[in-house]
């Protein structure tokens, strides 16, 4: 051999070596940027933080301190009459699980609790009740007042009071109907009417909103202000390459956060997993597209990492919160808000998690919110491939 | 008291709030984030958080031919709150309705309805509801049942009878919840403003190297915390006044209080938010730390001050830790004030923590930055 | 696929020699323009740069040198002309350009929370290079690089120089034929400094074509060509040499100028015929202006009883010269200071200062007194110990033994009206990025709590005696390099202090400024203000009277310039600069640390 063939040799090495490297799409250096992503993500103690203490913290406050259910509402009973059916109706409020009673002889006694807020209303038995009560006539026997500054508790405290008040009645002429119509309620999916039982699924979608959204958002940005992305850009990696391994650790981050919190809520949180744990998974799969790709294209076209959250702040985590239907009705939205709320992927997860949790796979329920998700997510992303150039040029 | 009063006419102190204010108010592009968005949210959110329950989907399974089963669905057919009656004719679609999330209850009326109440007997109707959205679903029964009443009152026209309670909704003779959401959400939209201004005053000034340059000139830190609460103190106040205007003026919800409780309220609300906010950059060495702690600290802050579901129906230690949220407290303030008429009495048992929450939080930053000299 | 992939590498081949074989440049430049917005960075040239060499690319700040590298690199488009990268043109074949070309960004990339094995396994395997296959690689990058021992130490926990060698060696990976580095020495030691020269002469040995951008304008002489920037416009292009040989016997020396050196520098750059100067030690170095004569710097000497030499020029004195000399030797701002009046002479004291955080020992037992009007620097290796010493006597750190004064105060306990005796300039020139100019001008005015006439009267002398006037209202993070140190100056001196610190004052900025910058200090001092440096540059140095050297934590020699240059002669340095005093210095102490360590391992 001479110097001329070994020389071709060593050409055709580089070449081989050049023909992978130039290749649009490389495996290896996918599994770089993942590991790479990854080891940051373990290593820094704020993505931990957000990523699973905050949901623990979250799931908790949504499964107790969130309760939609009344509970031991304090109201007070003014007892202006001694005659013995006064007396028994007084008990019946005593004695009932969800009322928490003050006794009152004077009204103005609790007038100004409830005006500082230590009551939630009260119920007035007057002097005359007993005269009222067999008059004959049709007429009120006692008076309700409520705080109507604080709307449900208000209604509560009416629908509740008048319950009692015809019960007790009911009980005292058993044998004349209250009502002629009865409506018997069965709540479906949900027959303790637990409100944890609704609110845990949707709270998920909350929690995998700050991850996918919230945290990539960051993580992306960060890597733009400290000059790392410059680096990055100047090696043979392909865009694609960047944004999927970039990507790929937070969708495994979401995903096991899911599998912990829906654990978490079926151990924990007494929510039964009604459906299957393949449709959870493909649902919490797909709902993760739109949300990785809403982080990302924030942090592409912010750069920095105070707007970015910011910006995932206001157009991520609030609209999941509050207008996904997990917390107030999109129905009884304005049309306008309404309109909004279906550019919101949280949305479609919502109304499936609740689903697939609470009464099992309902396909026809899952395949359009699949269908919505991903075609917001494919938007997001064609838009973040288009922002993010393989150059320093914006 | 005297080192208090000299700080008004310290030349250092008023160069340092005017950096704190220009640092946020020069750039308009920062002016505009601090005030728009909230004015936005106010708006949308003020729409968007209902619990009442309207335009709803309600099927209806009729085995009754008679009489009573038609004036039911014809009066529910007719009842604002909804949207649309599906009548079906089987279980099965009536299943496949819920299952579907089409209807939010469903109607069963069996066949022997109309004939139960015309032979005196009580008829029942079953109603299916869907379990997921458990709280719409007992208000849709509360609907139900009052236009049931109605008919059942339709029927015995005949025989006496009459609600036996009166019912007065005080403050808020028609439960208007708007009401209720528009003073409760001026009080979060200005407790975030505010932490997240905040939080990254400090952290920012470390991570760009000002701190340091602060810290060697002779300035005190407690002259650095209080430039500091400046800034926040003159945005909060701002967007305070701007959406309790707009609650009173465009939303048009009664304000029957006194203007003059709620602004020293008002400005010990956001004091006591600018502590917890300092406190946290002052601990935080980037503003990656200082916004995800804010973060951290101010969702569930949100979720137990009350604001979603009153605080008594939350677990006793909740409840403890509720006492430490500024929010929980000037919630009760500013409904208090906008449509109770709250005493002054019951306006200072709510700031009396609030000036404790500040007192201490504040003081904590104070502490926290000089033990950072170390 | 593969057949696809196949066709178009051989494609992308033949083309590569057909171009190689057409022109044997690393990479063309060819009328170049690039424009961001109004502002034209790169103003039509063209250049070669060679294989098997070290090209310099210098010029002062905003010259367009990061713009220049940024194109060669594919990271920017030019508005026209073209430039071609081993025969690949870097926009339409911008895929070739990473494959060919190795590059380290000014900050460069690299993961701080990796470690250094993990950063340099992600740029291999972005480069197409299998970690396990090319283990002989890693081992001769991390011998190269004496980064060996540290391997699992996380990025972020290296010192300034360690960082550079690992960014160095990740630009590495898979033997790019041309390197392009910028400014891979800013905040780096001169003992770091001197590897990172050897690893990349080792490069060129090999035939790759390594382009080097710099401000230090003694790397800029060791290149084999430079390129020479000025706002945008290629000045030169050749040899160093070349250049400096068009100044041949303009250079001259001052020598044994003694205390009154500042005053000496200052009335020679007054000179008509005097074009730059600067402070070495004892001596004074000037250039003369182009067809300049010797009669005034004779006459001076001769005044102040030195004796004049001509010297051999550096490429420095040829810069300075084709941009038009330097600036003069008069301080504005000097000028106007009342001098100044201390209760004693000593203006700074240390006595056995110590700290610790937690096991590690950032100062141990450092003791020295700096008198009132002097200049002293404070010098090390990166991660000595320099800036927890600085912090601790302006009180930012509290000791964890010992005790250090500033004029007679201990700064932890002191009032505003102690901590008012000093100024500080912070590292990268802390200013406020979100106030303007002025505001930032009336906020230190504020701060150190000045008032009413006085404090307008100040604000208005720095914006003269700065010319900071056409910037007033702009914010100070759209400032040329060179007004945001003077504005950083002008914050510090503010309140008129007796004592200043300066932390780096002039990392990575142009010789031409940093002159300036050193009027104003040389003026300072003479009116009896008191100065404390720390500083990598090694020129910088030699304004001090005298000058501190740390090296792990420890105090190791304290001196005059001179006499630490005195201690380094020998064989191979007869006539040794400050950078070999340093080296020189460090390996020594090194070498007591080994014997100390052998005779306990002995015991």
């Amino acid at each position: 051999m001479n110097d001329q063939t070994s020389k071709t040799v060593d050409s055709q090495a580089d070449l081989i070596q050049d023909e992978r490297a130039q290749r649009a799409f490389d495996w290896r250096r996918l599994m770089a940027l993942v590991r790479k992503e990854s080891l940051q993500a373990i290593r820094d103690p704020s993505t931990i933080l957000i990523a699973f203490v905050l949901p623990i913290i979250l799931l908790f406050l949504f499964a107790y301190a969130v309760s939609l259910d009344v509970r031991e509402v304090r109201i007070g009973v003014v007892l202006e009459s001694d005659s013995a059916s006064a007396q028994s109706l007084a008990a019946a409020f005593a004695g009932t699980r969800y009322l928490k009673v003050t006794p009152a002889r004077d009204r103005r006694e609790v007038a100004e609790q409830v005006v500082s807020g230590q009551l939630r209303g009260y119920v007035v038995i007057p002097q005359d009740f007993e005269k009222r009560l067999t008059s004959g006539q049709p007429q009120s026997v006692v008076q309700v007042i409520t705080d109507g500054s604080l709307p449900n508790t208000a209604n509560f405290v009416a629908n509740y009071a008048q319950g009692v008040v015809l019960n007790w009645q009911a009980s005292r002429h058993s044998g004349r109907p209250v009502s002629v119509i009865n409506l018997e309620p069965r709540y479906w999916f949900n027959a303790e009417l637990e409100s944890r039982r609704s609110l845990v699924p949707g709270a998920i979608a909350i929690v995998m909103t700050i991850i996918g959204t919230m945290l990539t958002a960051l993580v992306v940005a960060r890597e733009w202000e400290r000059g790392t992305m410059e680096a990055v850009l100047s090696t043979p990696a392909s865009v694609v390459e960047i944004l999927i391994g970039k990507l790929l650790p937070y969708f495994v981050l979401g995903m096991a956060a899911t599998l912990a919190s829906a654990a978490l809520a079926a151990f924990v949180f007494d929510v039964p997993l009604r459906g299957s744990l393949p449709a959870l998974l493909i649902l919490s799969a797909v709902f993760l597209v739109p949300a990785l790709g809403q982080g990302l294209l924030i942090s592409s076209v912010t750069k920095n990492q105070f707007l970015a959250s910011q910006i995932a702040l206001f157009s991520g985590f609030l609209p999941a919160f509050l207008l996904s239907g997990f917390l107030f009705e999109i129905d009884a939205m304005p049309v306008p808000i309404q309109a909004i709320t279906y550019l919101i992927p949280a949305r479609y997860f919502v109304s499936s998690l609740q689903t697939v949790f609470l009464a099992g796979d309902v396909w026809a329920v899952f395949l359009p919110d699949l269908a919505a998700m991903m075609a917001i997510g494919v938007f997001f992303f064609a838009i973040a491939k288009r922002k993010t150039r393989k150059n320093l040029e914006s | 008291m005297r080192r208090f009063l000299n700080l008004f006419v310290n030349a250092r102190l008023r160069a340092q709030i005017v950096k704190e204010l220009l640092s946020i108010l020069r750039d308009p592009r920062s002016r505009i984030i601090v005030f728009v968005p909230p004015l936005m949210q106010l708006l949308i959110f003020t729409f968007a958080t209902t619990l009442e329950v309207r335009n709803a989907d309600i099927a209806v399974y009729d085995r009754d031919a008679g009489h009573w089963s038609h004036e039911l669905v014809a009066r529910i057919d007719a009842a604002d709150f909804v949207n649309e009656i599906h009548t079906v004719h089987s279980p099965e679609a009536l299943r496949d309705l819920i299952d579907r999330r089409a209807v939010i209850a469903a109607l069963n009326i069996g066949p022997e309805f109309s004939r139960d109440i015309a032979a005196g007997k009580v008829g029942t109707v079953q109603v299916i509801v869907d379990g997921r959205r458990s709280n719409a679903g007992q208000i849709t029964v509360g609907y139900l049942n009052t236009i049931a009443a109605g008919v059942s009152a339709a029927v015995q026209r005949d025989t006496v009878h009459a609600n036996p309670v009166v019912v007065r909704h005080w403050f808020n003779p028609n439960l208007i919840y708007r009401w209720f959401v528009v003073p409760a959400l001026s009080g979060i939209l200005v407790f975030f403003s505010a932490l997240m201004i905040t939080s990254l005053s400090i952290s920012r000034e470390r991570e760009l190297g000002t701190f340091d340059q602060l810290l060697v000139s002779p300035t005190t830190t407690f002259e650095i915390i209080v430039a500091k609460t400046m800034p926040a103190l003159a945005i909060g106040l701002v967007l305070g006044l701007m959406m309790i205007a707009a609650a009173a003026f465009v939303f048009r919800v009664p304000f029957e209080g006194s203007f003059w409780l709620l602004m020293p309220s008002l400005l010990l609300f956001i004091l006591s938010v600018v502590g917890i906010g300092l406190m946290i950059s002052s601990v935080s060495a980037t503003q990656q730390q200082a916004i995800l702690g804010a973060f951290a600290i101010g969702v569930p802050a949100v979720l137990m001050s009350g604001f979603a579901t009153p605080v008594e129906n939350m677990p006793t230690l909740l409840q403890w830790l509720a006492e430490a949220i500024p929010l929980k407290h000037f919630l009760v303030i500013v409904e208090g004030t906008f449509l109770k008429a709250m005493p002054a009495s019951d306006i200072i048992a709510n700031t009396w923590p609030l000036v404790i929450i500040a007192l201490v939080t504040l003081s904590m930053a104070v502490v926290f930055v000089r033990s950072r000299l170390e | 696929m593969s057949n696809v992939n196949h066709v178009m590498s051989t494609a992308i081949t033949s083309d590569v020699f057909r171009r190689l074989g057409k022109n044997n440049a690393a990479v063309m430049i060819e009328d170049v323009v690039k424009r961001f917005g109004e502002v034209q960075a790169l103003n039509g040239f063209s250049a070669e740069i060679q294989y098997g060499r070290l090209t310099g690319l210098v010029g002062p700040d905003g010259a367009g040198k990061t713009t220049l590298m940024r194109i060669m690199t594919g990271l920017l488009v030019p508005n026209s002309g073209r430039v071609t990268l081993a025969g690949f043109d870097v926009v339409d074949d911008n895929e070739a350009i990473h494959i060919v070309s190795g590059y380290m960004p000014q900050r460069f990339g690299l993961y701080e929370d990796l470690s250094v094995m993990e950063n340099m396994r992600l740029y291999a395997q972005l480069r197409g290079m299998d970690a396990d296959q090319h283990g002989d690689i890693f081992d001769s990058l991390l011998d190269f690089t004496r980064l060996g021992p540290f391997t699992k130490r996380l990025a972020g926990k290296l010192s300034g120089g360690m960082k550079q060698k690992l960014g160095l060696a990740c630009a590495l990976m898979a033997k790019p034929k041309v390197l392009l580095l910028d400014e891979p020495s800013v905040g780096v030691d001169p003992v770091s400094r001197q590897d990172l020269w050897r690893m990349v002469q080792e490069l060129t040995d090999d035939g790759m074509a390594v382009v080097w951008s710099t401000a230090y304008l003694d790397e800029a002489e060791r290149c084999q060509s430079v390129l020479l920037l000025n706002e945008g416009k290629l000045e030169f292009n050749g040899p160093p040499q070349e250049l400096t040989d068009q100044i041949k016997e303009r250079s001259y020396r001052l020598e044994q100028v003694g205390t009154e050196r500042r005053a000496v520098l200052s009335k020679a750059l007054n000179l008509a015929s005097v074009g730059d100067g600067v402070i070495q030690g004892d001596a004074v170095r000037v250039v003369l202006r182009e067809d300049a004569n010797t009669r005034e710097i004779k006459a001076l000497a001769d005044d102040v009883g030195a004796s004049l030499t001509l010297v051999q020029p550096r490429f420095e004195d040829a810069f300075i010269d084709l941009l038009g000399g330097g600036p003069g030797g008069t301080s504005a701002l000097a000028e106007r200071i009342d001098a100044v009046e201390l209760g004693s002479d000593v203006a700074v004291s240390c006595r056995n200062l110590t700290k610790r955080f937690g096991d590690f020992t950032a100062t141990d037992d450092v003791s020295f007194e700096v008198q009132k009007g002097e200049i002293f620097g404070l010098l090390g290796p990166n991660g000595a110990g320099k800036s927890t010493t600085f912090k601790m006597l302006c009180g930012l750190f509290k000791p964890t033994e010992g005790e250090a004064q500033v004029v007679g105060h201990d700064l932890r306990y002191a009032t505003g009206s102690a901590k008012s005796q000093l100024g500080y300039m912070a590292q990268k020139f802390s200013l406020y990025g979100l106030l303007s100019v002025q505001q930032n001008l009336e906020f230190s005015a504020g701060v150190y709590g000045l008032e009413g006439d006085i404090k307008r009267q100040r604000i208005d002398e720095m914006i003269n005696t700065f010319d900071l006037s056409q910037y007033l209202s702009t914010s100070p993070d759209s400032l040329p390099l060179g007004y945001k140190q003077r504005l950083a100056l002008a914050c510090a001196l503010m309140h008129r202090p007796p004592v200043l610190f300066l932390d780096e004052p002039t990392s990575g900025v142009d010789p031409i400024t940093r002159r300036e910058f050193w009027t104003h200090i040389n003026g300072l001092a003479r009116k009896g203000v008191t100065i404390m440096v720390t500083t990598h540059f090694m020129d910088e140095a030699e304004y001090c009277d005298r000058v501190a050297m740390m090296y792990r934590a420890r105090l190791i020699a304290l001196d005059t310039p001179d006499a630490l240059k005195q201690g380094a002669v020998n064989e191979k340095h007869p006539d040794p600069t400050m950078e070999d005093a340093f080296i020189h210095l460090v390996e020594s102490a090194q070498l007591d640390d080994e014997a100390r360590r052998d005779a306990k391992a002995a015991v």
